[in-house]
């Protein structure tokens, strides 16, 4: 597959990312955040970082660029998109996502392996795991709380959007210890850790990152018109 | 003598028209910063604050009368861009300060 990664100014972690898609087997394409087209990708990344210097809300700014106006349509058509910290702060602002992500309730940056239980593995990211897989993925964020209403967190645990939970530790405030999360139809995924840093022994933790980007590739049979 | 680009922006009272849009954290989100804030007073010395919420205010200078129209565009410029409804509330007043002699 064709997997597009957005620059945004200020993104960090978009050469990982595209180095990621191509360890999971995938065409990495460099999409930039001035970009009226997609370049006919099959899937979309978000990556990391501080788009716009994280200016009035992070993501609040990125959400208004010309690139992001094509993959919230593309999303609407069922076009997978993987939104990684900041990315996930994106789909949140942009409402591809619900609830939003604020300031670590310890009010400090956060840089540790965390551990992660996988609870959603329908969605074309994450269906390489086995449900309740538990898994170590570096995680780096200064607002990465999740927070939402309780309605909202009710409805989507109910509805069985959330893809990763934090284990052991809650890192940084994150009602119902919510690492990740889904949008109803599941092509949507946004998610605070950083599988793209966890795709080779030879640095990090390891490797268990890797099947947010081999996941896609059981999607090649499969349509989403 | 104010230069003209001053001179067409004041209103009929010879004051500049101003809005001011107050953002702030909803009540039941928390609150970090003004966590910290309300933390550093103590240790500052200054004694009897019990909470401090942190927020963000704007100075929109407009261009022409402050119609109901226009007030009705900057909520939306609230709703969409300088707030975010998930987290924060907002408050949309007008401000008329002094013209420039």
């Amino acid at each position: 597959m064709r997997v597009g990664v957005v620059t945004f100014p200020g993104s960090l972690d978009d050469v990982d990312a595209q180095r990621a898609v191509r360890i999971g087997g995938h065409e990495a394409v460099a999409l930039w955040h001035g970009d009226h087209d997609l370049k006919g990708v099959d899937a979309v990344v978000l990556p990391g970082g501080f788009s716009y210097g994280d200016y009035l809300r992070c993501g609040a700014i990125s959400r208004f660029s010309p690139v992001m106006a094509e993959v919230v349509e593309a999303a609407g058509r069922g076009m997978p998109v993987l939104g990684i910290c900041n990315g996930f702060q994106i789909l949140c602002e942009s409402h591809l996502l619900p609830g939003a992500l604020i300031r670590n309730d310890h009010r400090k940056f956060v840089c540790r392996d965390q551990r992660l239980r996988i609870e959603n593995t329908r969605t074309p990211w994450t269906s390489a795991y086995d449900e309740g897989a538990e898994v170590t993925i570096v995680l780096k964020n200064g607002e990465g709380g999740f927070v939402a209403d309780a309605e909202t967190l009710d409805r989507i645990e109910g509805e069985g959007q959330v893809v990763a939970r934090y284990l052991e530790v809650n890192p940084n405030g994150s009602l119902r210890d919510i690492a990740g999360i889904t949008n109803e139809r599941g092509n949507v995924v946004g998610l605070m850790p950083h599988p793209e840093h966890a795709v080779e022994s030879l640095t990090g933790a390891g490797t268990d990152g890797l099947g947010f980007f081999t996941s896609l590739g059981r999607l090649v049979e499969q349509a989403f018109s | 003598m104010p230069r003209s680009s001053t001179r067409t922006r004041l209103n009929r009272l010879g004051t500049v028209p101003k809005v001011v849009v107050d953002v702030m954290p909803k009540p039941e989100i928390l609150d970090p910063q003004g966590k910290a804030v309300h933390g550093a007073l103590p240790r500052l010395g200054f004694s009897g604050v019990t909470d401090v919420r942190q927020g963000k205010r704007f100075e929109l200078e407009l261009a022409g009368e402050v119609t109901d129209e226009v007030l009705d565009q900057v909520r939306q410029m609230a709703e969409t861009l300088l707030s975010n409804p998930v987290i924060e509330n907002f408050e949309v007043r007008v401000e008329h300060s002094e013209g420039a002699a």
